[in-house]
This record gives structure tokens, sequence and C-alpha cells, in this order.
């Protein structure tokens, strides 16, 4: 009772990534509580899965393996989530925003009328006086967010009901194993008692799952290209200078949403998270959610004609000039100056 | 052939996406007076698949619903420039306050109102919040099934929809019975344009109250051509539990808000001339940041 559980999304057989991240936060708000740490799992032929997760620190898994239950759909998995939380009465509840995550969170909530806030990017343990109604929390989730077009940085609690359910993106939490002779229980879910025929209305007909074209995760260097770079056609040199460097390519959501480069290649908010070893900003003004996406950058190049753009004031070094103009000027003097 | 009966939800939001120089105040807090109020861009993506089953069954209606203040019947009115036949606006100050919880119970209750309907398509997210959630809720206060990351209607019949889902590594063709709520992704096709005839027709269509500020000589118009009143609901014509709506409604809570005033670390400034970039580039080099 009043534990903190994490839904865990699977990808061919093995926990996806930001489900570790979730259960290596988990565990530390659990540790600082003092309550226990327990995973949901949900899918077919999941046989041994929990080993994957126990290392991070889980006391519980809970397993619910039918055929029916993958690919994932929407109905069943809410349907099973909502018993087992009723029964379970879990005081947290976490899950990737991501595209499952995103589509099952807010169902349970509404069935369980709890609060959720998507895309945190800080979740933390804090206490709560409503002064209006002369009561203190003590111990709530303060879930931390981004809003407003990232203009402000909000707290977000749930203080009466429960669970207190949080969405984050992949790539924003650590991951980190506890300990690899981390023991916890398995306990399997009777998926009949928890599922009715009508949670299989919806048919998945068709499904192609391409392997990701780029991984900003794993790559050292970044060249990430605005609005300002101007068209897709000048994103070119970022290619180049991108190559050079042995990096990757990304975007700020403005030139994503103008066409310049694929969704995938998207840091921030709303994209994905990245801590290379040299970020460049290339055109990128740096409105919050793009810097929530890359702030973390051991070294970050910013390289804009506005001595005022937000991106400067967290660079360590600050271009001023025309992007077009400066990387063919770094590829010459990077060849110039290395053997 | 059988027709359809389509709501959209839509809402209107401030254009985080142009936040110019005006939009922050001196003292680092936004000027939302300074930001541009527009029809979110994925429920214009909606809006445009609404639109299709339309023009592919004749005789269906695209319904467009808002809740908002009172200039939120603007979108309405795009919304009609560009094909819907009709709209309603959900305005009341009990429902000010909700989180996305209590808008999509106020939503599934408006819905109820309407009546018959097959299906129901939104964005699926609104630039303002991002969170995506209201789709989903009002999904499952209406106890429908809900489609998600739509990119394109595949096909429509008597009882099923076919779908094509744009996910972050792949694409999903889904079936699933009708009635059904949609959430439709930005990578779906873009709205038709503002129709010129439309505009023509729809441009005095207005809501109760606005047409309370309106020159009497106009009023006649509304007798004469009712599809010029835009529906208002308050909290009054739609069957409501008080205690789930607004703030009373919402399980979350705003505990604090900080407005984002940067620092300035102190950062090497360089100029774009070669002696500024060869210097940088020897610099990361000797640090084996590169190379």
């Amino acid at each position: 009772m009043n534990n903190i559980f994490v839904y865990c999304e699977i990808e061919d057989g093995v926990i996806a990534n930001v489900s570790f991240e979730l259960l290596t936060k988990g565990r530390s708000l659990a540790d600082e509580l003092g309550c226990k740490l327990e995973a949901v799992i949900i899918g077919s032929q999941l046989n041994g899965i929990e080993n994957q997760i126990y290392p991070y620190g889980v006391d519980v898994v809970h397993i619910a393996d039918d055929p029916r239950l993958a690919p994932y759909t929407t109905l069943p998995h809410t349907s099973i989530l909502v018993k087992l939380f009723e029964a379970e009465k879990p005081q947290i509840a976490l899950m990737g925003a991501s595209p499952i995550g995103r589509d099952l969170g807010p169902r349970v909530s509404s069935a369980l009328f709890s609060g959720l806030t998507a895309d945190c990017t800080s979740l933390e343990i804090g206490n709560h006086e409503d002064k209006k109604a002369g009561k203190t929390y003590e111990n709530l989730l303060y879930q931390i967010r981004p809003a407003f077009g990232g203009n402000i940085i909000a707290t977000i609690i749930n203080p009466d009901c429960r669970p207190q359910m949080a969405t984050v993106r992949e790539g924003v939490m650590k991951s980190e194993i506890r300990s690899e002779t981390y023991k916890g229980k398995l306990k399997k879910i009777d998926v009949a008692k928890m599922v009715s025929d009508t949670d299989f209305v919806i048919e998945i007909i068709e499904r192609h799952v391409e392997k990701r074209k780029v991984n900003l995760g794993a790559a050292p260097i970044i060249v990430s290209g605005g609005y300002g770079v101007g068209s897709k056609d000048n994103f070119k040199l970022l290619y180049e200078l991108a190559d050079v460097l042995g990096g990757e390519v990304a975007a700020s959501r403005a030139a994503v949403d103008a066409g310049y480069a694929e969704h995938e290649r998207q840091v921030g908010q709303t994209g994905v998270t990245v801590r290379p070893k040299l970020y460049i900003a290339c055109g990128i003004s740096g409105q919050i959610q793009h810097r929530a996406g890359m702030e973390d950058s051991a070294q970050i190049i910013a390289i804009n004609t506005d001595e005022n753009a937000p991106i400067n004031s967290i660079a360590d070094y600050v271009v001023n000039g025309d992007v077009m103009d400066v990387i063919p000027k770094m590829i010459k003097y990077y060849k110039a100056n290395s053997k | 052939m059988r027709t359809f009966k389509i709501i959209v939800l839509a809402k209107q939001v401030p254009d985080t996406r142009n936040v110019g120089k005006d939009a922050m105040k001196a003292d680092g807090t936004v000027n939302r007076a300074a930001l541009p109020a527009i029809f979110n861009p994925e429920d214009l993506n909606a809006l445009e698949q609404a639109l299709r089953v339309k023009d592919n069954f004749p005789g269906s209606s695209v319904t467009v619903l808002t809740m908002g203040p009172g200039r939120a019947a603007d979108i309405i009115r795009e919304g009609m420039f560009r094909g819907a036949d009709d709209g309603i606006l959900l305005t009341d100050r009990a429902f000010a306050g909700s989180d996305t919880l209590a808008t999509s119970y106020a939503i599934s209750r408006a819905i109820a109102k309407f009546g018959d309907f097959d299906l129901i398509i939104c964005g699926r997210q609104a630039i303002d919040g991002d969170t995506a959630q209201v789709g989903p809720q009002v999904a499952e206060k209406l106890n429908l099934p809900q489609v998600t990351y739509v990119e394109e209607v595949k096909d429509l019949d008597q009882k099923n929809i076919t779908v094509k889902r744009r996910l972050d590594n792949g694409v999903e063709i889904v079936k699933s019975p009708v009635p059904v709520v949609l959430t439709v992704t930005s990578s779906a096709p873009a709205c038709r344009a503002r129709n010129a005839m439309l505009i023509m027709k729809y441009k005095h269509a207005k809501t109760v109250t606005e047409r309370q500020v309106a020159n009497e000589d106009y009023l006649s118009l509304y007798n004469d051509r009712p599809y010029l009143n835009i529906n208002e609901w308050t909290v009054n014509e739609v069957d409501t539990v008080a205690e789930q709506l607004g703030l009373s409604g919402s399980p979350t809570k705003v505990k604090k808000i900080e407005n984002v005033i940067l620092q300035a670390k102190a950062a090497k400034k360089l100029a774009a001339n070669d002696a500024d970039m060869n210097l940088l580039m020897k610099e990361l080099i000797d640090s084996h940041t590169i190379g």
C-alpha cells in the first residue's frame, strides 16, 4: 500500500530506456519516502523479464502476461492499471511521456479521478500548506515542468487525489543500477479477471516499426540548428560540420516546424533531452523548452547574430555572426589544427 | 450513402511559437496580452480530417466545440470559414481554473447534450500546455475507445473506421468501431485555407453575447439566417455536477509559478573572423572536446 509504481514499457522484448530512468527516479523517491518501489509490466511472452529491472531496486514486479496484451492497445492496459491501482493504492505512479504513456496516462487518471502532470522535467518530495483550508500536506510529489511556451516553470501538486501521476520524457532522468544482486518479488496478475471482451474492440491491422535512424542520446557532439539557420538547404552545412567532427545533427522545435529537419532530431522539452560533450547551437535563440533539452551539455557554443539571445546566457562560447559564415571557418580551422 | 456527425474539439491558445520581443516584460515575466490568440495548430489538422470525411460523405456535418472565454468564438468562425457547419462555445466562470480533467469533464457533458455523433476528432495536444490529455480523458468520460497520434483516416464505413497512427519509430494501421475519439498529430495534412464564399456567408456569425453588442439593424439577420447563430452554452445549459467543475474538479493544483529569468554565465565572446575561429578550434582540440 502507498508505494511508488512505475509502468514499464517494452520495446522488442526489452524494457524501454525511459522505464529504466523512471525506475531509477522511483527508487530514490521511495528511499526518501521510506516506501517500496513496484513495477508493472503488461505484454506477452514476458518470462524472466523481471530480471531486467530488479537491479534498479524494484521490490515488487506485477506482470500481466497474455497474447492479447501485445502490441499495446489502450483499453486492456487501462483496465489492468486501473484495477491494480484501485487494489494497491499507490501514492505515486510514473510512466514515460512516450506515445504509449501519453495515450495510457490520461485515460487511467480520468478513470481514477487522479491528477496527471505531463512531461515533468523534475520530480521532488515536499510539503504544502493550504492556508485557506488550514491544512498541511506532507511528502507530496512536486511535479515540475515548463509551461506557457516555456516562459514559466510550474510546480504542480495533487494534494487530495491518489495516485499522484506524472509522465517524464526519455533522457530527462538518469538511469542507474542500484545493485546487481537486488531481488524483488514477482506477482502475476490474473489477466482474465482484469479485462473484458469489450477491451479488445480496437484491432491493429498492420504495424511497421522502424529502428531509430538517429540516436541523439548517444552522440558525443551535437550540431543543432534553429529557425535562424534559414532553410533546409542551409542545414546541409550543419551536416557537414557534424560529419567532420564526428557528431549528429539536431534541431530546435521551430526548425522542425519549419520543415528544416525531421521530427526525430528535435531537442527540447517536447523532443529529446541530450547531454553531449559539445553542443553547437546554430541560429537558435534558446527558449527554455529548448534549453531544457540541452543545458546539461558539458560545453556549449552559441552561434548567432543576436547578442541578447537567451542561449548566450548558458553558453561557454558565444560567436557573434552568421551561421553560414561561421561554420565553414570552423571546418577550415578544425582541419588545420587537427592532425 | 451513410452520413456522419463529427464534433471537432478545438482550443484557442496563445501563440507561444511566435514569442516576439514585446512578449516579455522588463521584469522578465510574460506579457500575455502581447501574444496573439490562435486556433491550436493540431486542432486545425483535426478539422481537416473532419472536413475530408464530409467531402467523402456529402451530407455529413462538422461542429466545432470549444471551451473558453467569449473571445474563443473567433476560432469557431475560423472553423466555419474553412468548412465547419456550426459551432458551440462552452463558456462560464464556473469552468475557470479547470485542469485537464475538469476540462474533459465539462466537454464530455457538453457532448452528451449535443446528442448523437459518430466521430470526435481533436488535436493531439495544445501548444500552451503540450499535455495531450484532454482527448483521451474525454474518451474515458464518454466510455468510448480512443485512437491517438492519428495521421490519416484510411477508411470509414457504417460500423468501423481505419486510421494510420504516426508514432516515434513507425506507423500503425488501426481499426476501431465508431463512435470513437481520434487525436490528430501535426504530421497530418495541413488544414485547407479559408474559403472566400464561406467567409462571406459566416462573417456575421455570432454568439448570443456578441449579438447583444451588435448593431440593432442586424438583429433581424439572425432570425432570417439561423446558421449565423453560434451556440453559446453556459453551465446552466449543460448537465453537470458542480464539484467536478473548475478548481474544485481539478485534482492538480499549481503550487508555484516561477518566471524564467536568465542569469548570464561568463561566456567567451568571439567574432566570426579567422583569428577567433582558429582560436576556438585550437582550444576545443586541446581540451579533447573534439578531435
